[in-house]
């Protein structure tokens, strides 16, 4: 169960204006400005419950994930993923935690993509039989028999994100982060990909929080979603809810901009 | 300490992938070490005498110093550990369950290791075919060359603790290149790169003995040919143990803080 309680964080982003002069003086006086990213984000996540976190860029998505995933501190407020505060237990916490960021690579650049499979074995300590059945399993529902030994700086997008998925997955983790995992995808990749993060939940209960801008990837996987905008969430229910808000054909961008723009984000 | 070692693995193998690069570093070795030898043979031709070191012990020093350079080549940063503390993508280094530290330690002396391996091996046979006293020779004596091993190997950690220390310094650095620059060139310098120790002046030398520089490749190149006797030796690799414990528990600190300020400001 994923619990966040009034979770708030502000970045301090350093700001001055052009020029030489502003320069020198910046040398002595540094002006800050405060972001807040998430203002007294809460909600709570069953397990095996396939969340959608939607919002325009800049809304807090990613501050929400690296929170998550122990990889960020928050300034104020209560988290605990199955009883772990991420960023205070993070070896045992992202020991179970599976996440894919669709703009960066979890794989070795050089290296066949097994070789990395193995030596995330053995970074997670997974047992060798286990190893292989999940390595079986998800070789044949990712189709990666070949990619497998391919190094990974070869492969096409579509292959690579397949491949990531697989990675992320080795280790049987109960909580899977997929941070934009459609991104750049043709048609048939992004069915594959949305085909198989379904088959992972429904056969092994994986509890999955995607964020993304596509909107059919909301609509065929998410049984409820998130919309935040400015740091607050702002809807929590079901696609349907969200649907109805939209109009009939979520899928376009003109009624998701819509959706924005009724929520004044 | 599995996961530490697997690794080294990943790292070695990714490493010895450059045939290319190990090619051209290997041809650069050659030319360097018959100019280096050149060069000091006509000063010792004017005054044997007055040679600090002997011609063979030199011939040796220059020798494996040209097979071994990636081993302790303070130029030989780990670019993606620099870049990664650089763009705060180090963060995501959190996502497994590992000891960041650890991880760099395993992956730095992995990377110096596969980069040795693939060269060493055509610069020892060639020189030890050069005519003496210009060519490689046998160890002073078995003792000699298990105490050239034992302080390699503390070489590469005190080479390894001392990068890993720099680029935990990255992280409260906007730029680490000054550093950096400066590390190397006092390397070159204090750590007999561009000259044996022994050719330098009196009071400078044994100042530079006793910097972390000096405990690099001036301790094994010059035990092997018995250049510093083995009367020293325990002296000269406690120093070096000295350096590993101070730099590493100094970078481990760094680092854990370091990371904790990333985790704190967002990466």
């Amino acid at each position: 169960m994923i619990e966040m309680k009034g979770i708030s964080k502000t970045y301090r982003v350093r700001r001055r204006e052009a020029g030489l002069g502003n320069a020198v003086r910046s040398l002595f006086s540094r002006e800050y400005t405060e972001i807040p990213a998430l203002k007294s984000m809460s909600f709570t996540i069953p397990d095996g419950q396939i969340v959608g976190y939607i919002g325009p860029n800049g809304a807090g998505k990613s501050t929400t994930i690296k929170i998550l995933s122990g990889i960020l501190r928050p300034d104020g407020g209560m988290c605990s993923v199955d009883g772990l505060v991420p960023w205070e237990d993070r070896r045992e916490h992202v020991a179970r935690l599976g996440v894919v960021f669709g703009q960066r690579s979890q794989l070795w650049w050089d290296v066949p993509v097994m070789e990395s499979f193995l030596l995330l074995r053995d970074i997670y300590r997974v047992p060798e039989g286990s190893f292989r059945e999940n390595l079986e399993r998800l070789t044949g529902l990712l189709d990666l028999e070949d990619l497998v030994r391919t190094p990974a700086r070869m492969l096409s997008l579509g292959q690579r994100m397949r491949c990531e998925i697989a990675a992320a997955l080795l280790h049987g983790p109960k909580v899977l982060f997929l941070d934009e995992p459609t991104i750049g995808l043709d048609a048939v990749s992004k069915l594959k990909v949305r085909e198989f993060i379904l088959e992972q939940n429904k056969l092994c209960g994986t509890t999955v929080l995607l964020t993304t801008h596509d909107m059919q990837d909301i609509d065929a996987l998410c049984s409820r979603v998130l919309l935040i905008g400015k740091g607050q969430l702002l809807l929590d229910g079901d696609t349907a809810q969200i649907r109805a808000m939209a109009g009939e054909n979520l899928s376009t961008e003109e009624s998701v901009a819509d959706l924005y723009r009724r929520f004044g984000i | 300490m599995g996961k530490y070692w697997s690794f080294f693995k990943m790292r070695l193998m990714a490493g010895l992938q450059y045939r290319a690069a190990a090619l051209a570093g290997m041809s650069t070795q050659f030319v360097w070490g018959a100019m280096e030898i050149l060069l000091y043979r006509a000063f010792w031709l004017e005054h044997p005498e007055r040679f600090p070191m002997g011609m063979e012990a030199l011939s040796n020093y220059i020798w494996l110093q040209q097979a071994f350079l990636t081993l302790f080549a303070m130029w030989n940063w780990e670019t993606e550990i620099l870049e990664s503390v650089k763009t705060g993508t180090v963060s995501y280094e959190l996502l497994r369950p590992t000891d960041i530290y650890g991880m760099w330690m395993a992956r730095s002396v992995a990377n110096r290791f596969a980069r040795a391996a693939l060269r060493m091996v055509p610069v020892i046979v060639v020189s030890s075919l050069l005519p003496a006293p210009y060519g490689l020779r046998l160890p002073a004596s078995p003792a000699a060359f298990g105490l050239f091993l034992l302080s390699s190997a503390l070489m590469v950690l005190v080479v390894c603790a001392y990068s890993l220390f720099v680029y935990a310094l990255t992280f409260y650095l906007t730029d680490p290149n000054g550093i950096m620059v400066l590390s190397v060139a006092a390397a070159d310098l204090l750590g007999g790169a561009v000259v044996p120790l022994p050719f330098l002046p009196d009071g400078f030398r044994q100042f530079a003995a006793l910097t972390p520089f000096g405990s690099m490749q001036n301790v094994p190149l010059r035990l092997f040919s018995g250049d510093i006797p083995l009367s020293e030796a325990p002296a000269v690799m406690g120093l070096q143990v000295f350096w590993i414990t101070v730099l590493i528990s100094g970078g481990y600190l760094l680092t854990r803080n370091g990371l904790r300020r990333a985790v704190i400001l967002g990466g």
